[in-house]
C-alpha cells in the first residue's frame, strides 16, 4: 500500500479540508453560519465548499447566534450532523442556553431518545489586537458543562484529523480554532515575523480521510524535569520557551480538554515530578484549576514542588496592552525558574 | 435521505436566498422602487400603529428629483441648519478617509467607514435633543461629530495612546462618551437594543424629559436581543427610538438573510403594535424628519418607532474586508437613491445657498482640520509604539476596589516588565 497523498497546509486549510471531506463522505453534515457560504468565512476556513457541495449543505445564516446553535440542535433532531460556525468565540454567548440546555443535555434527557451530534467551530484567543470581543478563550465555560466535549488542535494535522473525529462523534462538541495559528505557529515573540507552517511539524497532511480519537492527548515533546501540560496556540510558545532556555520539559498538547486524556497526564508528572499548566485564558476558574486539581489528586506524593499556572490575567482583553497580558516567554521563563528550584 | 418520503406527496426543498449581484455581474436596481414624494403623507405624531402600516412599506423622502424640498415631511430647515448638516456630513467623510488611511499605515488596527451613511448619523442626531441618550453600533462615529466631540479624542481611542479616555483597552473606534450622551459601543451586536429601552423605561420611569435612540444594522436585527428589545418597548410604551441602518450588506451577507426578501425591516414594528416608518437613508432631510416625528412622539408618551433607513453600504465592512470578493463593483454607483453628501449639497445650491466653489473651499477646510486633529494626536502615540497608557492600568476598573488577586498578578506583571525591559523600565 501506498502512503496516502499529504500536502503542506496551514491550520485553515486543514479545516476546511476536514470540512470538505467529510461534506463528502456523510450526506448528513451541513455546515452553516454568518459568511461561511458564498464568501467562504471571514477567516476563509469554508472557501470554495459552497460551489462544490451546493447550497443547501454550506450556507450563510442570519447573524442570531441563538438561531444558529439553536437550528442545528433541531437538524440533528432529524438525523443530520450540523457544523455550524460561530465566528468569533466571543460571539458564542448569544447562543449559550442552546448550547448548555439544550445540546448538552439532549441525550440524557431524552433517555437517548434525542442525541445532537453537532460540532459547534469557533475561532478563538488573542494575540491579533482584537481587543476584548475578538480575543477571548472561554472553553472553560464549556468544559463545566456536562454533556459537551471541548476540542482545541494545536497543529493543522491535527486540526483536521480532530475535526473529522469531532464531526463523526454522536455528541455535541465544541471545537475552538486558535486564531492566532492559523497562519503560522506562533513563538510568543510578537515582534518577530511569523513562520509560515511550511516551515514546521505538523503541516503535512493527508488530503483523505484520517481521524485523531478525541480524549488522546499528545506528547509533542519528551523530557525528564517538569510536565507542561497545554492547548492551542500556548503549545507553540511553551515550545520556543524550552528550547530558548534548554529545559528538559515534556510538553503535552492535551487537544481534548473534556474528555481529558489522564492517563497520560498521570504518567509523564509521576516520571517528572514536576507539573506546570498554561493557557492564555484569564487564571481563575480557568481550566488550569481543573488540571491542578486532578494532577494533585492523582500525583500528590510524586510532585517535588507546587504546580504552577501560567495563564492570562484576570481581566477583560485589552487592546494596546495586549503584550503584558498574553502569557509569553518572559511569564512562562518566570514560572520555570520558580519550579525548578523549589 | 429518503426518511418519511411518501410517495403522493412532491418533496419539499430548502430555500436558501441569495443576492441579486455578485463579483463579475452588472448590478441593475430598476426594480427598487422609489415612491414619489408625499407619495405618503406625514401623519399626526400621535396616530395610531394600526393606522400607519403604510408607512412602514413606503419611503419617506423630502428631496425630489429637482433638488427642493417639498412635501408634508419637509422639516422646513433654515439655510444655516442645512449648511451645518453639510458640514458635520463632510467632516464624517474626511475624518473616516483619514483614518482608514491611517490603518492601512499601520498606525492602528482597525477601522470602519460609515461612507454612504452619514445622513443617518449626521441628521438624526441633530433631530434629537443634545442630552438625549443614543446607544449607537459601531457605525455611528457621525453622532460624536455631530455633538461637537474633540476629533483629537476620538483620534486617541482609535491609536489606544497615552491621551485615550479608554485607557487602550478598546478595539479603535469603541468610543464611549457618557458626557455627550453616547453609551458605551459593544464589539456584540445588538446588545445595545434593549439597553437603550431600558435607559427610556427608567427616565419614564423617573418622570425626566430625555428619551433614549438607538441604531443597529439590517444583519443585527436577527439577533434575539433585537427581538426582546421590541416587546419591551411595545409592553412599557418606552420612549426609545428603534433604528435599523439597512445599508443592504452584513460583512458578505446581504439583507436577505435577515428576512429583507419578504418584507421590510420597519415593517417589523407592526407585529409588535408600534410606529414603523420607513425612510430613503440617503435624503438627509426625510431622515431628519423621520427622526423628529418619532422623537416629539416619544417624547409626548406616545412610545417607541422603528425606523428603518434604506441605504447602501459605500465601501467595505471595515478595514478586514474586501466587498470585491461577494458584491458587484459597481453597486455604490448605481445605487438608485444617490449619495447623501451630495444630495444635500445639490439642495443647497438649488435653494441658491451655497456652491460649488465654498463646497470644495469646504471639503479642504475640513480635510485640514482633520490633518491637524491627527497630528496632535499622535503627538499622544500610535498603537503599538510605546506611548500608551501605564501599564497598571489593565487592572484598574474590573471593579470599582481591586480584590487581592488582581493587585497580585499586577505586581507579577510589573516584575515581568522589569525581567523584560531591565532596571531603566522602572525609571520610564
Ligand atoms: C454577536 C455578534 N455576532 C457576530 C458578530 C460579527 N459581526 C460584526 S459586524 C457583523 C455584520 C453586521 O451587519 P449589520 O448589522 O448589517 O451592520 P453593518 O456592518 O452593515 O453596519 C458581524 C456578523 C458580532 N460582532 N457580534
Ligand atoms: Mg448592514
Amino acid at each position: 500500500m501506498t502512503e496516502p497523498a499529504t500536502k503542506t497546509m496551514n491550520m485553515i486549510e486543514a479545516i476546511n479540508s476536514a470540512l470538505d471531506v467529510m461534506l463528502a463522505k456523510d450526506p448528513e453534515v451541513v455546515i452553516m453560519g454568518e459568511d461561511v457560504g458564498y464568501f467562504g468565512g471571514v477567516f476563509r476556513a469554508t472557501a470554495g465548499l459552497q460551489k462544490k457541495h451546493g447550497k443547501t449543505r454550506v450556507f450563510d445564516t442570519p447573524i442570531s447566534e441563538c438561531g444558529i446553535i439553536g437550528v442545528g440542535v433541531g437538524m440533528a433532531a432529524y438525523g443530520l450532523r450540523p457544523v455550524p460556525e460561530i465566528q468569533f468565540a466571543d460571539y458564542i454567548y448569544p447562543g449559550l442556553d442552546q448550547l448548555v440546555s439544550e445540546a448538552a443535555r439532549m441525550r440524557y434527557r431524552s433517555a437517548n431518545d434525542f442525541i445532537c451530534p453537532m460540532t459547534v467551530r469557533s475561532p478563538f484567543g488573542g494575540g491579533i489586537f482584537g481587543g476584548q470581543t475578538h480575543s477571548q478563550s472561554p472553553e472553560s465555560l464549556f468544559t463545566h458543562v456536562c454533556g459537551i466535549k471541548t476540542v482545541i488542535p494545536a497543529t493543522p494535522y491535527d486540526a483536521k484529523g480532530l475535526l473529522i473525529a469531532a464531526i463523526e462523534d454522536n455528541d455535541p462538541v465544541v471545537f475552538f480554532e486558535p486564531k492566532r495559528i492559523y497562519n503560522g505557529p506562533f513563538s510568543g515573540y510578537y515582534d518577530r515575523p511569523v513562520e509560515p507552517w511550511s516551515k514546521h511539524d505538523g503541516s503535512a497532511v493527508p488530503e483523505g480521510y484520517y481521524r485523531i480519537d478525541l480524549g488522546k492527548a499528545a506528547v509533542v515533546r519528551e523530557g525528564q524535569a517538569v510536565t507542561v501540560l497545554t492547548y492551542g496556540t500556548m503549545v507553540h510558545v511553551v515550545k520556543a520557551v524550552v528550547a530558548e532556555h534548554g529545559i528538559d520539559a515534556e510538553i503535552i498538547d492535551l487537544r481534548t480538554l473534556l474528555p481529558l486524556d489522564i492517563e497520560t497526564i498521570e504518567a509523564s508528572v509521576k516520571k517528572t515530578g514536576r507539573c506546570m499548566v498554561v493557557h492564555e485564558a484569564t487564571r481563575t476558574s480557568g481550566f488550569g484549576a481543573e488540571l491542578a486539581a486532578q494532577v494533585q489528586e492523582r500525583c500528590f506524593y510524586h510532585l517535588e514542588a507546587p504546580i504552577e499556572r501560567v495563564t492570562g490575567f484576570d481581566t477583560p482583553y485589552p487592546h494596546s496592552l495586549e503584550w503584558a497580558y498574553f502569557p509569553g516567554p518572559v511569564r512562562l521563563a518566570r514560572a520555570f525558574d520558580k519550579i525548578m528550584k523549589d | 435521505m429518503v426518511h418519511g418520503i411518501k410517495d403522493n406527496l412532491a418533496p419539499l426543498h430548502l430555500h436558501v436566498p441569495e443576492p441579486k449581484f455578485r463579483p463579475g455581474d452588472k448590478a441593475d436596481f430598476s426594480d427598487i422602487i422609489v415612491p414619489e414624494v408625499d407619495a405618503i403623507t406625514r401623519p399626526d405624531e400621535h396616530a395610531s400603529p394600526a393606522d400607519i402600516h403604510a408607512l412602514a412599506y413606503g419611503l419617506v423622502r423630502v428631496l425630489g428629483d429637482d433638488n427642493q424640498a417639498v412635501g408634508s415631511w419637509n422639516p422646513g430647515l433654515d439655510a444655516d441648519t442645512l449648511r451645518a448638516m453639510l458640514r458635520k456630513m463632510l467632516l464624517l467623510r474626511a475624518f473616516d478617509d483619514r483614518m482608514f488611511r491611517a490603518q492601512r499605515q499601520g498606525k492602528t488596527s482597525f477601522y470602519m467607514k460609515s461612507f454612504g451613511e452619514e445622513a443617518t448619523s449626521v441628521a438624526t442626531t441633530m433631530a434629537l435633543h443634545s442630552d438625549d441618550m443614543c446607544f449607537p453600533s459601531y457605525r455611528q462615529q457621525g453622532i460624536l461629530i455631530t455633538r461637537d466631540y474633540p476629533l483629537v479624542d476620538m483620534m486617541n481611542q482609535i491609536y489606544s495612546n497615552s491621551g485615550d479616555r479608554l485607557k487602550g483597552r478598546q478595539l479603535p473606534i469603541m468610543y464611549s462618551a457618557k458626557d455627550y450622551g453616547f453609551f458605551s459601543i459593544s464589539g456584540n451586536l445588538t446588545t445595545q437594543y434593549p439597553q437603550a429601552v431600558g435607559w427610556a423605561m427608567a427616565s419614564a420611569s423617573r418622570a425626566d424629559t430625555r428619551i433614549s435612540a438607538v441604531w443597529c444594522g439590517d444583519g443585527s436585527t436577527a439577533e434575539g436581543d433585537f427581538h426582546s428589545a421590541l416587546t419591551f418597548a411595545a409592553v412599557y410604551n418606552a420612549p426609545v427610538i428603534f433604528q435599523v441602518v439597512n445599508n443592504q450588506w452584513a460583512i458578505s451577507s446581504f439583507s436577505g438573510f435577515a428576512g429583507s426578501e419578504r418584507t421590510t425591516f420597519a415593517a417589523r414594528a407592526i407585529g409588535y403594535g408600534i410606529a414603523g416608518l420607513r425612510v430613503d437613508g440617503n435624503d438627509a432631510l426625510a431622515v431628519f424628519a423621520a427622526m423628529q416625528w418619532a422623537a416629539n412622539r416619544a417624547r409626548t408618551n406616545g412610545g417607541p418607532t422603528l425606523i428603518e433607513y434604506f441605504t447602501y453600504r459605500g465601501e467595505g465592512h471595515s478595514t478586514s474586508d474586501d466587498p470585491g470578493a461577494y458584491r458587484a463593483a459597481e453597486e455604490y454607483a448605481l445605487w438608485p437613491l444617490g449619495d447623501p453628501v451630495t444630495r444635500l449639497k445639490d439642495h443647497l445650491i438649488a435653494i441658491g445657498a451655497w456652491s460649488d466653489e465654498q463646497h470644495e473651499a469646504l471639503i479642504l477646510e475640513l480635510s485640514d482640520f482633520v490633518k491637524a486633529s491627527q497630528k496632535e494626536a499622535e503627538q499622544k502615540g500610535i498603537l503599538g509604539h510605546g506611548l500608551h497608557h501605564p501599564m497598571e492600568t489593565m487592572f484598574e476598573d474590573v471593579f470599582e476596589e481591586m480584590p487581592w488577586h488582581l493587585k497580585e498578578q499586577c505586581e507579577q506583571m510589573l516584575e515581568e516588565q522589569r525581567d523584560k525591559f531591565g532596571p531603566e523600565w522602572e525609571a520610564r
